[in-house]
């Protein structure tokens, strides 16, 4: 029987990395439905009505939305290539990270980028916070999830994919190769990964893109 | 050999309460240790360095942060009784989703009515009837969250009702008026040994939070 799964995604929406690159690290095929923001599809809506958002998983006409549920779902269907570890504390832990960078580590540098003055202050230095304490997690492994990529590292790695295009956009730097080493490394690791390189979205768009997002920002005050 | 099992928790904490609840329905034996959250234990700043927040579960000696991460745990590791979660793929990630649900809204938007005044704490109030009218919805006539069973959301959500009763007061609103069958759904809830063993004194809930809103000069 077949299965059928879409994937309803825009072409740079890190959260929707994240399905996409799970779906691809256990070999689902799936079909690909991208999203206008602007212009919201009924589908989407009729998908996620909660929240409106992207991403959105279809299996089989179900809908699943939120990406670390999405996720989760995938890991509890698809049981080959597992993306959590078997030991219930191990995977506590796992789940704890995954937290942490929803959390933690994104709010900063979303805010990094959309706040101006002090508040940006300090959020720059709340993502720095979050960044010794990933680099503490990455002692002794190549990848959060130890020799393979896991859940922890789909879920983070749309750092590996957007803090260079920050740094540049804000002329900030967030992720200094001397003071983060080990976390340096793993984003050059995880964005040279085939199964992740495949579906990176081209850097320069990701540029114009978060330009055009700051500058509407400093437009508004 | 025996299970060491220890919850670092705080008396009115609906976070901790989740914990609490869980442990109880699987019949788990533990150590409760009440925290003092305003002058932290070396105990709970080892076990959560991060955060230094409670919940914490400690089991045999190793420990789990986070609520949710908590009960999941638990329902993984004592397995063999009271399925928290559903087996079924799909029903677990509606189950997530919506214990994801209560916890991006509920708590933030339950502050702004008793930590605020005027214009910020309207626009609380009515935030916060409109998530658990969305919550009422999606309980439709089910019985609880997940079903015919007692499960993940309905211990995500349940333990906010000990909070109510502050919420409604400072708040000037009524709970039970908006969403009346959410408020079946606690009563349901509270038959259970498990809950309402687990749930703080609503009374002493408002009492705290009447000390609390002094504290941040609101009253």
């Amino acid at each position: 029987m077949g299965e059928e799964v879409k994937v309803f995604r825009t072409w740079s929406s890190p959260f929707a990395l994240r399905v996409v690159w799970a779906l691809d690290l256990k070999g689902i095929k799936y079909e690909t439905i991208y999203e206008d923001l602007s212009n919201k599809s009924p589908l989407l809506l009729q998908y996620n009505p909660i929240h409106k958002k992207v991403p959105v998983l279809l299996h089989n006409s179900k809908p699943i939305a939120e990406s670390l549920v999405i996720l989760e779902y995938i890991e509890d269907t698809w049981k080959h290539r597992p993306l959590l570890p078997q030991d219930p504390h191990q995977r506590a832990n796992a789940r704890f990270w995954i937290k942490f960078g929803e959390d933690k580590v994104f709010p900063a540098v979303r805010d990094s980028l959309l706040k101006q003055g002090k508040e940006q202050e300090e959020a720059h230095e709340a993502a720095l916070e979050s960044f010794k304490l990933l680099e503490e997690e990455l002692k002794g492994k190549k990848l959060f999830g130890g020799e393979e990529i896991g859940m922890v590292d789909i879920a983070l790695g749309w750092l590996a994919n957007l803090v260079s295009v920050l740094e540049e956009v804000l002329v900030l730097k967030f992720i200094d190769e001397h003071k983060f080493p080990l976390l340096s490394a793993w984003m050059r690791l995880f964005a040279d990964i085939p199964v992740i390189k495949q579906s990176w979205p081209p850097r320069d768009k990701l540029v114009t893109k978060y330009i055009a997002i700051r500058e509407a920002r400093l437009a508004t005050n | 050999m025996a299970d060491e099992v220890i919850l670092l928790d705080f008396w009115a904490s609906m976070f901790g309460m989740r914990v609490r609840v869980a442990l109880a329905e699987k019949g788990v034996h533990y150590q409760y240790k009440e925290q003092d959250l305003w002058n932290k234990s070396p105990l709970l700043l080892q076990m959560n360095p991060i955060h230094k927040k409670i919940p914490v579960l400690i089991h045999n000696g190793k420990p789990i942060c986070e609520s949710l991460i908590i009960v999941q745990y638990i329902d993984e590791v004592w397995h063999d009784k009271a399925p928290l979660l559903p087996s079924d793929p799909y029903q677990r990630a509606q189950a997530r989703f919506w214990a994801d649900y209560v916890d991006k809204k509920l708590y933030d938007t339950g502050r702004k009515v008793w930590t605020t005044k005027g214009d910020e704490q309207e626009a609380g109030k009515k935030d916060f009837i409109e998530i658990l009218k969305v919550l009422e919805r999606e309980l439709g006539d089910k019985p609880y969250f997940g079903g015919q069973s007692f499960g993940f959301v309905d211990i995500s959500l349940v333990t906010f009702s000990c909070w109510f009763h502050a919420y409604e007061t400072f708040g000037n609103l009524s709970i039970k008026k908006e969403c009346p069958k959410l408020m079946a759904w606690v009563k349901r809830c509270k038959e259970k040994e498990s809950v309402s063993k687990s749930l703080a004194d609503e009374k002493k809930v408002l009492e705290l939070l009447h000390t609390m809103r002094k504290n941040l000069g609101i009253e």
